[in-house]
């Protein structure tokens, strides 16, 4: 192997073989990947829940995950929270020409790890190499295939009561990237959240239909997702600013980068509607796991304000919290 | 005190009630677009009674530049050779033209990088010779000391192909155009704490020596704006009419001398113009002549006296605290945040944008 990548690498001969035997199938191998075959076959399911994503993240590795977990996660979180248990993945490469052979080998270490993590194979994949200044160091497509095991989740089962939790501090990822890639405050301590959600997804679906909806609130943030909860329905939700739970440090990040904890993206975060009877009790639980111990009750649905969502302010205010407009953070994921 | 605790101080529940009873009909204009902004998070419009009306005032660098101003920077852009820097905030404001902005240039491979700050627009022009680079600087006395230390950095360096832009303006004129204005109707201002940490105290004295105009310069967190209000409150209910500093954790009487040593070093006063405004006599700040390898208006021999106030929106008015955004008949219709016609809205410190974004629910 070279110590860089070369545009052969990406010609889909001898080389490619190089890349694909040498670096990718030793980490990730599993029956249906060894065959490399052009597709894997897998054992059918009844229903399916199907998603895919592409990560440009930039820097590609930054502190708290690199972008071969975050591919990972990605992925296996969006059918998580579909209600689904992940099992299969595919893989596809876009890397730019030069980008060195051990920042690759790196990546394919942490998405072994991250998969064997949630417990998901990589079945089928795919590298191309483009030529230097036509890509940005690595793109990475993952989509996945899980099997459906809770059918019920969905926002038209929200009423007017329910309550809101979320399983930590928001906003974690998006801050981190960014003052990754700008450098901007030293002294500041701040990892991202990337991680799989597949354990935190079960302990809260174990809780059956007294869960009504739940996502990761990636790009967009909290305000984002919850937007979506409520949009073209006959309810709003409103949100207490100070049961929120933000961290210190990402607080004053934002303050510096003049942007809102509630707008930036999370990477192993849950957000959820839940009956009321049961909410205490999760969040007991949710408190236990590894990745949730910072979990708790944030607001509660409404039938005011249909289809909008509110923040009750520290100080007593109120207002309204929009989707993300305007501000923007391109390529943190 | 720890910042959190600016944000809702202990005894905010009592000075709130007091400001709740208050029955009388004043107007306090936060002159500072960060006060806009923080005023619309945290609701506080919705807490105030109906009678306390507060006003944004022409303290948002990006919404009182003219549009003729963006064209300049619009069309320089253009130009292969240049690479244009400034902060975020300048990327979207479009020109005269629907749908140009610096953003689109970027996407159009034209060479525009967002800063944050001059120095790293220095540092581009070390790194990139083949490049003039033009840094557009925008804001009052807050961002007009470090466009000078860029200035002073590039000289030092010997960086020949780095200049300014300089759209930077002065405080104090526009406040007192405002408050020479017939119908003046403000009883009171939040004077921006971030300008008085460069120019001190001294530099809002003159709001009470010469107009006896009841002002507090304020800092930025909720409790701060609220205590601020209640203060200026206390002064007309006693007729003590003054400057007081409840950022006093920040700024000092005189400011600090060495920013406003190198400002006043570098640039000089000009008469300049404010969108919807107008031209204020010494309201402006240039780069002074000795400088003028530095200054992007003579090395590109640019003609800034055109100006035709041809806005269609009416920034001007918002600008000026004459109407609120809401009265403006493009507010949400077809100006939106996503689709920004004025200044106001597309600066995240313009009171079109709070209004938009942050709406109170009184």
């Amino acid at each position: 192997m070279d110590d860089i990548i070369t545009l052969s690498y990406g010609s889909g001969g001898k080389k490619t073989s190089e890349l694909i035997e040498d670096i990718i199938v030793p980490h990730l191998k599993n029956d249906e990947l060894l065959k490399l075959n052009d597709g894997a076959v897998l054992k059918g399911f009844s229903k399916m829940v199907f998603s895919t994503d592409s990560f440009v993240v930039n820097p590609y590795f930054f502190s708290g995950g690199d972008i071969g977990k975050l591919s990972v996660c990605g992925t296996v979180n969006d059918i998580c929270m579909c209600g689904g248990e992940p099992r299969y993945l595919s893989l596809s490469f876009i890397i730019e020409e030069g980008f060195k052979t051990k920042d690759f080998l790196k990546i394919i270490e942490s998405i072994e790890k991250t998969a064997k993590e949630c417990n998901v194979k990589v079945v089928t994949g795919d590298t191309k190499v483009v030529e230097k200044g036509k890509g940005d160091g690595i793109f990475i497509n993952t989509s996945g295939i899980g099997i459906l095991k809770y059918d019920f989740l969905g926002k038209d089962r929200m009423k007017d009561g329910d309550l809101v939790i979320v399983t930590g501090n928001i906003g974690e990822h998006g801050v981190a990237v960014m003052l990754e890639r700008e450098q901007l405050i030293t002294g500041v301590n701040l990892i991202s959240d990337c991680m799989p959600l597949n354990i935190l997804a079960k302990e809260i679906l174990d809780f059956k239909e007294k869960i009504k909806i739940m996502r990761d609130p990636t790009r967009g943030g909290l305000a984002t997702t919850l937007n979506e909860f409520v949009e073209g329905t006959d309810l709003g939700i409103e949100l207490y600013e100070d049961r929120i739970p933000v961290s210190n440090e990402v607080n004053m990040a934002c303050e510096i980068l003049g942007i809102d904890p509630l707008y930036s993206a999370n990477e192993g975060k849950i957000v959820a509607v839940v009956s009321s009877d049961i909410a205490e009790q999760l969040i007991e639980k949710l408190r236990k796991v590894k990745g949730g111990e910072k979990s708790a009750i944030i607001g509660k649905v409404t039938s005011n304000f249909k289809g909008r969502v509110t923040l009750k302010t520290e100080i007593g205010g109120t207002r309204i919290l929009t989707k993300l407009t305007g501000m923007q953070l391109p390529r943190i994921c | 005190m720890l910042w959190d605790e600016f944000k809702k101080p202990k005894d905010i529940e009592r000075i709130l009630s007091i400001i709740r009873n208050y029955d009388k009909e004043i107007r306090i204009m936060e002159i500072c677009g960060t006060h806009t902004v923080s005023i619309a998070k945290s609701g506080i419009k919705g807490i105030l009674p109906e009678n306390i009306k507060l006003i944004s005032g022409p303290g948002c660098p990006v919404c009182v530049t003219p549009t003729e101003r963006i064209d300049d920077i619009l069309l320089l852009s253009k130009n292969k050779d240049v690479l244009i820097a400034t902060y975020g905030d300048m990327v979207r404001v479009p020109g005269s033209i629907y749908g140009e902005n610096l953003e689109k240039r970027k996407a159009q491979g034209f060479d525009v990088r967002i800063v944050y700050s001059p120095l790293d627009a220095v540092k581009i022009a070390n790194n990139c010779k083949n490049k003039e680079v033009v840094f557009a600087g925008i804001g009052f006395e807050t961002t007009a000391p470090s466009s000078a230390v860029a200035v002073e950095k590039a000289m030092n360096e010997g960086v020949k192909n780095f200049s300014v832009f300089s759209l930077h303006k002065k405080v104090e004129p526009v406040l007192r155009e405002l408050i020479n204005m017939n119908d003046f109707n403000i009883n009171g201002f939040l004077c921006p704490g971030n300008v008085a940490v460069i120019i001190g105290e001294e530099g809002f004295r003159f709001l009470e020596r010469e107009f006896k105009i009841p002002s507090v310069i304020c800092g930025f967190e909720a409790g701060d704006i609220i205590y601020s209000i209640y203060r200026i409150i206390q002064m007309i209910e006693n007729k003590v009419y003054k400057l007081e500093n409840e950022y006093i954790r920040a700024v000092k009487p005189k400011g600090n001398e060495i920013a406003k040593n190198i400002m006043n070093k570098y640039f000089e006063l000009c008469d300049d113009i404010w969108r919807g405004i107008g031209c204020i006599k010494n309201s402006g700040l240039k780069l002074k002549d000795e400088y003028s390898q530095y200054d992007s208006v003579k090395k590109f021999n640019l003609d800034l006296t055109l100006y035709k106030n041809n806005d269609f929106c009416s920034c001007g008015e918002v600008i000026k605290g004459k109407i609120e955004p809401r009265e403006c008949k493009l507010f949400s219709s077809v100006c939106t945040i996503e689709n920004p016609l004025g200044s106001c809205m597309v600066s995240s410190e313009g009171a079109c944008a709070a209004a938009y974004k942050y709406f109170d629910l009184r």
